[in-house]
């Protein structure tokens, strides 16, 4: 909405990208923000990978189910867009939803996070069911997400953007900020410090006063995943994060993919890129017509005849 | 548009292509650079001496502002109040993006309640001979009543209302303005119908021979020093409170969740703000403001009636926040001087019989649609610190050396396109 012309556009597909007909953003900048003069230890990562999950020791049952759909459904009037889906994410991992167009993958998304209510079916999160809690509640609780087209806060800067997630764990009413109180003071101090450190992170730091409308595509999607990271979430969703991105910037994207793993974040992946999916997951849930059809090892979805029958089609001799 | 111009003549056709837009930069922009680049005690060294002159404005009434067709102190008073109303309109419109076309429904319950609580023509009249309620104190013990009772107003309103969005809000606010003007025109056993109240209660201070009733007495016409000074005195102490207070708010959690509820409220509500609790916060303020500004105006003129509160005055209001930059605290009260000070400057020429401040509706509602096409976002448009730690980030901002527009390239992008 507030990405402008570009964002998630079909306009502005891989292609465009890798030939480089990506528009010169003519923006004035609002200068270069000298990382080290703020927080020298924001040079160094472990620092910056500590600041950023600072309850990841805490996270040690590894390999329990963090999330788990059972029987999931949502109809939107007559079109069952998702089935009786099950399926579980594992603290940890990085699981990624895979389907063709049109599969389900989002609406599936949507349905965890609160945005569709499920018409039958259920999610548990942390062993609760979500049913009846608020999206800003479902963000407190832990599950954070980043939007297939950009969504972010375009009038404000990246460093205030990731400020507004961070405020997801904050408690400052109107009532302490007219009198700055303590934890008012307190509040603010760290979601400046951590907000950086997020901005440090993900690789944008030095961009942390530009307004998020005037960042390249690649920053805005990643502060997308450091503003979903600031409401420190155990569970961290990302649809198509790499949607739009060249050859290299996905790449790196992967690689920040795995170092937020290895932060101790769980993720749940939409992804088309096969190669990206591939490279990155633990697992793989496969959607098609919003029925599951596998839910496997990388190695072995490569390999399942069901994937590849949605992914190609069946030849005409093998339907007899 | 423009013909005179070669390069717009002939359309860009990576005009389209071109994504975000640069913001424009003038004045406001100039000012503000030069205002965050100062230390502390220099702000205060440049701020309290013009604080100061804008004080003393309606004493000197040096002759080019001097307003010839009425007088130049109750103008400022006036303009106070306005300025009030643009800073909470401002918190509900500017920054919570919530359009509310009834905003005068709130300045006249504020101005009602007092009046209701003082006036001698209404069946609630509280006055005392001593205590809070006496003749001195009354108008003073009204304020935060006025200013509870329209946060409430605020709150009733808000309730339902704000499940709404854009448009419908609109509309229901626009109706709930009216319905507060009908209701005061007649419940005639209350408010007095359209004869309205009149004697309500004011600070007698300074009661001297010459002025029996005190300088805040409407009766203090006479000289540089009259009751409009007074009022505007008194209504400058609460543009100067509440600009602190709601810029506190501003550079907090509150303000940063305005701003991403005007944004973007589904991708703000999923990022975990409570949407519908601070929208009805800046409902709630921006009401309590107006309610402030309207018990000021009780107060100034002494007499109250419902054509003081027709819908027209919401747009007035409304108009000022546009013009002055919507989101800009420091630029919707000079939306405020525009719409207060322009018509009275012009009271006193006359086109067709009538004068040509008669005419003001016309001329800002020319100037909303040229500011529209022109400038959009405002005079002053707003460039909002949310932050209440900011400064150290912006103090380690490295500008490039070179002229804006050239710093670093965004990856990914590097064939020059345009131009």
């Amino acid at each position: 909405m507030t990405a402008g012309p570009g964002a998630g556009d079909a306009m502005f597909d891989n292609e465009d990208m890798a030939a480089n007909l990506a528009p010169e953003v003519d923006v004035p900048t609002a200068g270069v923000v000298d990382v080290a003069a703020i927080d020298p230890a924001l040079v160094d990562p472990e620092a910056v990978a500590e600041a950023v999950a600072p309850q990841r020791e805490i996270e040690t049952a590894e390999g329990q189910a963090l999330l788990k759909t059972e029987g999931l459904t949502v109809r939107f009037g007559g079109l069952v867009a998702l089935d009786d889906v099950s399926f579980e994410i594992r603290r940890g991992e990085i699981l990624g939803l895979i389907g063709p167009n049109g599969a389900g993958k989002t609406t599936c998304f949507n349905a965890i996070t609160g945005v569709y209510k499920p018409s039958a079916g259920r999610v548990m999160f942390d062993g609760e069911p979500l049913a009846k809690t608020k999206r800003n509640e479902i963000t407190r609780l832990g599950i954070a997400r980043t939007f297939q087209n950009i969504r972010l806060f375009g009038e404000m800067t990246a460093l205030e953007n990731v400020v507004v997630g961070t405020d997801a764990r904050h408690r400052t009413s109107v009532p302490g900020a007219i009198f700055r109180t303590r934890r008012h003071r307190r509040e603010e101090r760290d979601a400046v410090a951590r907000g950086m450190a997020l901005l440090e992170f993900v690789g944008i730091a030095p961009r942390a006063v530009e307004k998020a409308k005037n960042l390249s595509y690649g920053d805005q999607r990643r502060l997308e995943i450091a503003r979903a990271l600031a409401t420190e979430p155990k569970l961290l969703c990302l649809d198509e994060p790499a949607a739009g991105f060249n050859p290299s910037e996905k790449s790196a994207l992967m690689d920040l993919i795995r170092k937020i793993r290895d932060d101790g974040f769980t993720v749940l992946l939409i992804e088309h890129d096969m190669r990206l999916v591939m490279g990155v997951t633990d697992r793989i849930v496969v959607l098609e017509f919003g029925k599951k059809i596998a839910d496997d090892l990388p190695a072995a979805i490569r390999e399942n005849p069901a994937v590849i029958a949605a992914y190609l089609g069946v030849p005409d001799d093998a339907i007899a | 548009m423009s013909t005179e111009n070669p390069a717009a003549a002939q359309p860009d056709p990576t005009e389209l292509l071109r994504g975000p837009q640069p913001d424009k930069h003038g004045v406001g922009d100039a000012i503000r650079s030069w205002w965050n680049g100062l230390a502390r005690p220099m702000q205060w060294l440049f701020g309290v001496p013009v604080i100061a002159l804008i004080a003393i404005l309606p004493v000197w009434r040096p002759p080019i502002l001097d307003t010839p067709g009425t007088d130049f102190g109750g103008v400022m008073a006036q303009f106070a109040m306005y300025a009030l109303i643009a800073i909470g309109l401002n918190v509900v419109v500017g920054q919570a993006g919530l359009l509310d076309l009834g905003y005068v429904g709130f300045y006249a319950v504020g101005a009602y309640t007092v009046a209701l609580l003082t006036s001698p023509n209404s069946p609630w009249n509280k006055m005392t001979e001593s205590g809070f309620f006496s003749e001195d104190w009354a108008w003073l013990s009204c304020l935060p009543i006025a200013v509870a009772i329209t946060a409430f107003t605020g709150l009733i309103l808000g309730t339902p209302t704000l499940r709404l969005r854009g448009d419908y809000l609109a509309i229901v606010t626009l109706g709930f303005g009216e319905i507060v003007r009908l209701l005061a025109d007649n419940l005639t056993d209350v408010t007095n119908g359209g004869q309205g109240l009149s004697q309500i209660a004011y600070p007698h201070l300074g009661e001297t021979e010459d002025k029996p009733y005190g300088v805040f007495s409407a009766g203090n016409t006479g000289g540089n020093l009259n009751s409009g000074v007074w009022w505007f005195w008194v209504g400058m102490v609460m543009v100067i409170i509440a600009l602190l207070l709601v810029g506190n708010l501003e550079r907090s959690r509150v303000g940063r969740a305005w701003v991403a509820i005007r944004e973007d409220e589904d991708a703000a509500e999923i990022m975990g703000v409570p949407t519908f609790k601070f929208k009805l916060w800046a409902f709630t303020i921006g009401a309590s403001i107006g309610g402030l500004s309207g018990a000021l105006y009780a107060g100034q003129v002494q007499f109250i009636n419902p054509t003081g509160f027709n819908v027209i005055n919401s747009m007035l209001f409304l108009c000022a926040v546009v013009i002055g930059g919507q989101g800009n605290k420091l630029g919707v009260i000079v939306g405020a001087f525009i719409i207060v000070y322009l018509p009275n400057r012009a009271m006193s020429i006359e086109i067709g019989g009538q004068s040509l401040g008669d005419y003001k509706y016309l001329f800002f509602g020319l100037a909303l649609v040229v500011l529209m096409i022109f400038r959009p976002q405002g005079l002053f448009p707003a460039r909002q610190k949310l932050l209440a730690y900011g400064r150290q980030i912006y103090q380690a901002v490295r500008r490039p050396s070179d002229a804006p527009g050239t710093g670093p390239a965004p990856s990914g992008a590097t064939t020059e396109v345009g131009g």
